[in-house]
């Protein structure tokens, strides 16, 4: 699937340039975006770095336990394969408090975390689990209560009211959210039953 | 909102580090534990970050996309959706900073608080960018086999900008 999409991306990309003869944008992007990536690594690497220091402390402290066993009625509704207790529990209620408070930078190590405590549940381990799907539904989805980086936007652009559309972002972010777990589930048992 | 907004990381670090702290355990070490592990994670991120960039401008720069809108503007039109916003509807789950681009155009030519303003924040709000996640935690763990994953996320994305527009309708 990632292999498809991947050169799919490139050879539409490079093919429909060459055929409208815009080799400019091309070779700029081409050499550009080693570049991008690289830029992107060095601002996210202090970020990581700094708050996977803080979500050690959390968890040999047994503070992202507490959260978990929180959460465990929720979690076991949306997650039925883990079983009770396991450390992928705490990092994934860790990972969607972050995300519903629109911090996806900082959200982004408790969720590699928590796919790669996942992979120690996965018996197949190049194909993804049901749990990991479920996961990443609740990642994309965008849910979030206070969306921090549009509000700072909005600032930054003299909005009037910053902050009026907080409303709307949580009614739409939840929609998306709980028809996106809607389908998950049904898909998930559709392709268990083949 | 704003003041609340500005609490949420210091009141995270200070409950995570006194409850530590109270339990008597070893904070610092704990700490430079984790940095060291976020340092080789973020190094190892490096090659599906470079593949994803890599491809997703290319077809970003090569313009297909905006071409290709082009030609779907009377079913737009017909669906009542605002043409200005499907680009910015499109790139959401491809890519981040295209969209942050597309978003602070439409604040720059329609006014930030203008009906288009509202809408481009809702979607910026309420979506993910779908195909980057995807790809970067499972490429992280080594999955390839994907399996549903990607049509899914796209759903619930697609669910979630139609949401977007017709809550800003109804509301402003």
């Amino acid at each position: 699937m990632i292999n498809i999409i991947w050169a799919l991306f490139i050879i539409i990309g490079i093919g429909y340039s060459l055929a409208m003869g815009d080799l400019n944008a091309v070779n700029v992007e081409i050499l550009n975006s080693a570049k991008t990536s690289f830029d992107m690594i060095l601002t996210m690497l202090p970020i990581i770095a700094l708050w996977l220091g803080i979500m050690t402390i959390a968890k040999d402290s047994g503070l992202l336990d507490k959260l978990a066993s929180f959460f465990a009625p929720v979690l076991s509704f949306l997650f039925p394969e883990i079983p009770k207790g396991h450390e992928s529990l705490g990092f994934i209620s860790s990972n969607i408090i972050i995300n519903l408070f629109g911090l996806g930078n900082v959200a982004t190590p408790f969720g590699l975390k928590a796919m790669e405590s996942l992979q120690t549940l996965n018996k197949q381990k190049d194909t993804a689990t049901r749990s990991m799907i479920t996961f990443l539904v609740l990642n994309t989805s965008g849910l979030s209560i206070i969306p921090t980086t549009v509000i700072s936007l909005r600032v930054m652009h003299n909005s009037t009211a910053p902050m009026e559309i907080i409303g709307v972002v949580i009614v739409a972010s939840l929609i998306s959210t709980v028809f996106g777990l809607i389908i998950d589930r049904i898909w998930g048992k559709v392709c268990d039953n083949r | 909102m704003i003041l609340f907004s500005k609490l949420i990381m210091p009141i995270i670090i200070i409950t995570i580090i006194s409850y530590a702290f109270f339990k008597k355990n070893n904070i610092y070490e704990s700490f430079i534990k984790g940095a060291k592990e976020g340092v080789e994670m973020t190094i190892n991120l490096f090659p599906y970050i470079l593949a994803m960039i890599f491809s997703i401008n290319i077809i970003v720069k090569s313009n297909i996309i905006n071409d290709f809108l082009g030609l779907l503007k009377p079913l737009f039109d017909i669906l009542r959706v605002p043409i200005e916003i499907i680009p910015m509807a499109i790139m959401r789950p491809v890519s981040g900073t295209a969209t942050l681009a597309l978003m602070n155009d439409i604040f720059i030519q329609y006014g930030v608080d203008s009906f288009l303003g509202r809408l481009a924040s809702t979607i910026q709000g309420s979506t993910d960018t779908t195909i980057y996640i995807l790809t970067l935690y499972f490429g992280f763990v080594g999955i390839n086999k994907i399996r549903y994953a990607m049509w899914v996320g796209l759903a619930a994305d697609l669910i979630g900008i139609v949401a977007s527009i017709v809550v800003v309708s109804l509301v402003f």
